[in-house]
């Protein structure tokens, strides 16, 4: 039997971390806080392997692994590895971090899908400080088979082999960087993002224009605020936010036009609208 | 030998109401008028995401479910294909 990682957060990547685990034969227990959130995860994680399987990002001759939902930390006892993918709040990462780390055994890796919170800011929260490491997954994690990994100036050789290990189990290749604020891809998409739903806050340009600009003339893949809709525009803001913090650079804070939508409920496709509308 | 005629005249009616239902939907994905050997994919109109909708859709609609091979956007590149997989799986279903 293959051991089991565990991910913690049911959300938009918690579910599509847990999809891409499960397709190549990892069983996974996925834990949330939110008994509704982890129906909602169960369902969702079926429709997203459907997805990769659609599109040929399902090996072949591979058996799913299990999933497993539950609400207990303490089901985390006995993983290959940890993963939490809850909100971009550090002092929810912090308190479920110090949770886990009493309870796994040494050795258990203890991997952070922050977005942007440094590693070595995470890893006062977990007792050994050498087993922690960001590997920033890229949404949907069952579709883009390269992550960022973030190495902490704590996080031990061994560490790093076990993540090497992890992501050839699931077939991803990592490009690892030095741990800070927003790391490589966070530092570089989010302001964009920002500064795309500012222009259309200040009227240069529609939602539609801003996207159609940056695939049609820079080569983008979706454009800009599409992008946003499917990160989630609460993560997205939770996620300036603690980049600006970090940084000392207001310039990062979440836009007026941004915050709206926020406010609004429009969250983006997890929600049914954001700067677009979706359907179902 | 009649009866077999009049079973595939009847066929025939069943796949092209299945046809016409799925390029109805696919349409209001296109936003344009499409034909049912049109190439979805080279129009442009079945991102992986429309794929993933037509899916669900097709599923719903006509009470299957798309599993294990046929999940794959071959199956899902024009309203014929499409046509042909659910008769398909309606008929086994029916079998079964
Ligand atoms: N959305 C993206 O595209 C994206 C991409 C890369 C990284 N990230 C990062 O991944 C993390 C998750 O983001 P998301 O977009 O999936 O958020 P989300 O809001 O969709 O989901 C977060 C989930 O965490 C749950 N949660 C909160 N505290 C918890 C706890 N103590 N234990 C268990 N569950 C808990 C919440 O109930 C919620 O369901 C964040 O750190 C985010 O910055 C997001």
């Amino acid at each position: 039997m293959t051991q089991q990682v565990t991910v913690f957060g049911a959300g938009v990547m918690g579910t599509g971390i847990a999809t891409l685990m499960i397709a190549h034969g990892i069983p996974v227990t996925l834990v949330d806080i939110d008994p509704a959130v982890l129906a909602r995860g169960r369902v969702s994680v079926d429709r997203q392997l459907r997805h990769a399987q659609l599109l040929g990002a399902v090996p072949e001759g591979v058996v799913p692994g299990e999933l497993v939902t539950s609400a207990s930390v303490a089901d985390c006892v006995g993983s290959l590895a940890v993963i939490e993918a809850v909100s971009e709040h550090a002092e929810q990462k912090d308190k479920l971090l110090r949770e886990v780390s009493g309870l796994v055994a040494p050795g258990t890796v203890l991997i952070s899908n922050t977005s942007g919170i440094p590693i070595d800011e995470l890893a006062a929260s977990v007792q050994r400080p050498d087993e922690l490491v960001g590997i920033h997954f890229m949404n949907p994690p069952y579709l883009i088979t390269m992550v960022e990994v973030a190495r902490g100036p704590r996080t031990s050789d061994r560490t790093m082999e076990s993540v090497q290990s992890l992501l050839g189990l699931v077939n991803r290749r990592g490009i690892v960087v030095r741990d800070a604020p927003g790391f490589v891809t966070s530092r570089l998409l989010h302001p964009m993002i920002n500064n795309a739903a500012r222009l259309v806050g200040e009227g240069v340009a529609t939602v539609e224009e801003v996207d159609a600009l940056m695939t049609g003339c820079l080569g983008h893949p979706t454009g800009p605020l599409r992008t946003a809709d499917l990160i989630g525009l609460d993560n997205l803001a939770d996620a300036l936010v603690a980049l600006s913090q970090r940084l000392g650079n207001t310039e990062y804070l979440p836009c007026e036009y941004l915050l709206d939508k926020v406010r609004a409920g429009r969250l983006g496709r997890k929600s049914g609208s954001g700067f677009y509308d979706y359907e179902g | 030998m009649n009866r077999v005629t009049t079973n595939e005249a009847v066929d025939s009616v069943a796949d092209s109401e299945v046809a016409t239902r799925i390029s109805a939907y696919v349409e209001t994905k296109a936003k344009a008028a499409v034909a049912h050997d049109t190439d979805l994919a080279e129009a442009g109109i079945l991102t992986s995401m429309v794929a993933m909708e037509m899916v669900v859709f097709l599923e719903s609609a006509f009470e299957i479910s798309i599993i294990g091979r046929d999940l794959k956007m071959d199956n899902f590149r024009t309203v014929n294909t499409m046509a042909a997989l659910v008769t398909r799986l309606r008929e086994t279903a029916a079998d079964a």
